[in-house]
């Protein structure tokens, strides 16, 4: 009862701040005013209800916190599709079949939007080894991706170099960079890492963009090799369903890779330092080495995350590696939730499917996206699915 | 025969302040030692000098350990004090809290399950051949996790197996794959000595481990650290304020006052020491 009250509290006072603007409209020309009432009763009846919804969600999550101290929580969708057997080995099954047969039944445009889909779930899954693992902020993870496409982009232009040589070796290459921003950063943390990884990132687009007898500048690299298969001539169809099924091979693949991180002796390394520098460092994890291989490999997704980008828009310039890129991989890994496998697959394709399927809402992006952040913050600060610890049997 | 630990003349300064003034202590084997004193003498301070959170500004901590070697610790980084043989525990307990309570005790086994830990930990190479294993083992281990091999997963289960054992050692097998941030208070301070007994050392450095325990809790220590001492042949130093705890159980007992021992002796001698009376209880204006 209390709550509806405030809610209504709330109701009045903003149908009171927004009178002026909302409900008197002058018309200079013929010099009258305009009452439109009927904007204030819509404002009323709308913040009473975004007001009072507000209020429930948070009494819902009070309720929530409660029932997990007291051990009876129960778990959230996403989190029980990710934990259960029962529902996670069908659910695997059924996205596995349905990610399988995608090029059969859809047309060209929704095949290369989920070929996109699955580039993001690479490089989401790259980063949350560097955020959500090892829990180093890294704000310039961009500069990786450029660095495998680019490295693709000019192997091919010059040297006329095939799709799958330079993928390991662009993997190699991005380690080898990873290691090279590693370094510097060792002894920094939190906002003092990311501002130096935010310039990074700057650096490697800035030389892209003004090195033109390098990278050709501005106007990028065109006409770049789409991945050959055994020399056999494909249509344009053929050529974006194949793209599809390697990028599909490559997701998998990072899938299992970071996976069987995650629950290795090097990924509690990660964690361990995430959650205590110190003590980690006394009970002898060495820093140095754990930090630069969480770089390194982080790094060697996202190189080859671009070997795949450039091969498959065959077009590459500066600006698709702007800071606005390691904002959107950084949030697909906090919204899809920091160090959880399934919540970075399931934020990549929210993040890059709704603004695609709803583009008459383009204006409004930014501000979804914003007010989806605060949201999650607010609501479910872990992610959609909370990164869970393996549990382990022990024989006796 | 010769300490395990052996202090000498150790001086810590920072800027202007000399947290610590040519200190001399020594722990043999097989010993419990306290090392108490009010606070801010320098307690903590000392145990950062010898485990690597700092390099003091003079002097040397040696070890010489129960298998032969003997090495000085000051400037190594604190993984590689770990490495040689001394682990220790928090004032303010320091727990991954986001990770198991087994998981916990497996960090503490990171140092003996990596490949090539005999070559990394081996004092006797040389720091190159060390450093370069150490890169060589870090590259294959990564291939290693990525193939997921048979080698790679009994390591894991070894890992497994060996910190279970060491949980049941403190009586915290029941709780092996809950959180550790759900633990209560006092299992949490176990737990941090069963993370530190992982990684197999011959001296434990112990931060206070009863602060903020109840007297029952208190008591149950007490018989964790003896039996740690007696069964795992473990050495232990230990920082503490609980005056009945430093007195049942330790041998031998330093007293340290604005950065400089000002006494050490048995726990019979401590008690009527003068200078130890005065440091605590401040002087008495008659006399």
């Amino acid at each position: 009862m209390g709550e509806i009250l405030k809610s209504l509290k709330a109701a009045i006072w903003f149908m009171f701040l927004t009178f002026p603007i909302m409900v008197i409209k002058v018309n200079p020309i013929e010099d009258t005013v305009v009452w439109r009432w009927m904007n204030m009763a819509y404002i009323g009846v709308g913040v009473f209800f975004l007001s009072f919804l507000w209020r429930f969600m948070l009494a819902r999550r009070n309720q929530g916190k409660k029932a997990e101290e007291s051990g009876k929580a129960r778990m959230p969708i996403g989190q029980r599709i990710a934990e259960e057997p029962k529902i996670k080995y069908p659910a695997i099954a059924l996205v596995g079949a349905f990610a399988l047969t995608i090029p059969f039944w859809a047309d060209m445009y929704n095949t290369n939007i989920m070929t996109n889909v699955l580039i993001y779930v690479m490089l989401g899954l790259g980063l949350n080894i560097v955020v959500g693992l090892a829990g180093l902020l890294d704000l310039g993870y961009v500069a990786f991706y450029a660095v495998g496409a680019y490295s693709y982009a000019l192997l091919n232009h010059h040297f006329g170099a095939n799709f799958w040589v330079v993928l390991p070796m662009a993997g190699f290459l991005g380690a080898a960079f990873g290691v090279a921003l590693g370094f510097p950063v060792l002894r920094l943390r939190g906002d003092y890492l990311a501002i130096v990884t935010l310039g990074f990132g700057e650096i490697i687009r800035l030389v892209l963009e003004n090195w033109n007898e390098f990278s050709m500048g501005p106007s990028g690299i065109a006409n770049i090799d789409r991945p050959p298969f055994f020399g056999i001539k494909m249509d344009l169809f053929q050529k974006t369903d194949f793209m599809y099924y390697v990028v599909l091979a490559l997701a998998i693949l990072t899938i299992i890779a970071v996976t069987r991180l995650k629950n290795s002796r090097i990924g509690r390394a990660w964690i361990a330092l995430r959650e205590d520098e110190i003590a980690c460092q006394a009970m002898g994890v060495d820093r140095t080495k754990t930090k630069l291989m969480a770089f390194a490999l982080g790094a060697t997704w996202a190189s080859m995350a671009g070997v795949v980008f450039a091969a498959k828009s065959t077009f590459i310039n500066p600006p698709s590696f702007s800071f606005w890129e390691s904002v959107l991989i950084l949030v697909i890994v906090v919204m899809g939730g920091m160090g959880s496998v399934v919540g970075v697959i399931l934020g990549a394709s929210i993040i890059v499917l709704l603004p695609e399927y709803f583009r008459e809402f383009s204006e409004y992006r930014m501000i979804l996206f914003g007010g989806a952040m605060v949201l999650m913050m607010v609501f479910r600060p872990t992610g959609i699915v909370t990164a869970m610890r393996q549990k382990y049997t022990i024989h006796k | 025969m010769k300490p395990i630990l052996d202090v000498k003349n150790l001086t810590m300064d920072f800027g202007g302040l000399r947290a610590l003034d040519s200190l001399d202590i020594d722990v043999r084997p097989g010993e419990i030692a306290a090392l108490i004193g009010p606070n801010g003498a320098g307690k903590t301070t000392f145990f950062n000098c010898v485990t690597g959170m700092y390099n003091p500004t003079q002097g040397d901590v040696l070890v010489n350990s129960p298998s032969g070697y003997s090495t000085r610790l000051n400037g190594l980084k604190p993984n590689k004090v770990t490495e040689r043989g001394l682990a220790r525990t928090f004032q303010n307990i320091r727990l991954f809290q986001n990770m198991t309570v087994l998981e916990n005790v497996m960090i503490g086994r990171h140092c003996h399950s990596g490949a090539g830990h005999e070559i990394i930990m081996d004092p006797d190479n040389s720091p190159v051949k060390r450093m370069a294993a150490s890169a060589f083992f870090g590259g294959m281990e990564i291939a290693a996790t990525l193939l997921k091999g048979k080698r790679f997963k009994e390591r894991e289960q070894e890992t497994v197996q060996y910190s279970y054992k060491v949980l049941e050692k403190v009586g915290l097998e029941k709780f092996a794959n809950n959180f550790a941030k759900n633990l209560p208070y006092g299992l949490q301070r176990r737990l941090e000595i069963a993370r530190a007994m992982a990684t197999e050392p011959f001296l434990l450095l112990l931060d206070e481990p009863a602060a903020g325990m109840n007297p029952q809790e208190t008591k149950e220590l007490d018989d964790l650290i003896q039996r740690i001492r007696d069964k795992e042949g473990i050495s232990i130093l230990l920082i503490e304020h609980d005056m009945r705890l430093v007195m049942s159980i330790s041998q031998r007992i330093f007293v340290m006052d604005y950065g400089k021992k000002i006494a050490q002796g048995t726990p019979g001698e401590i008690r009527t020491n003068d200078a130890v009376i005065k440091a605590y209880l401040g002087e008495d204006i008659d006399a």
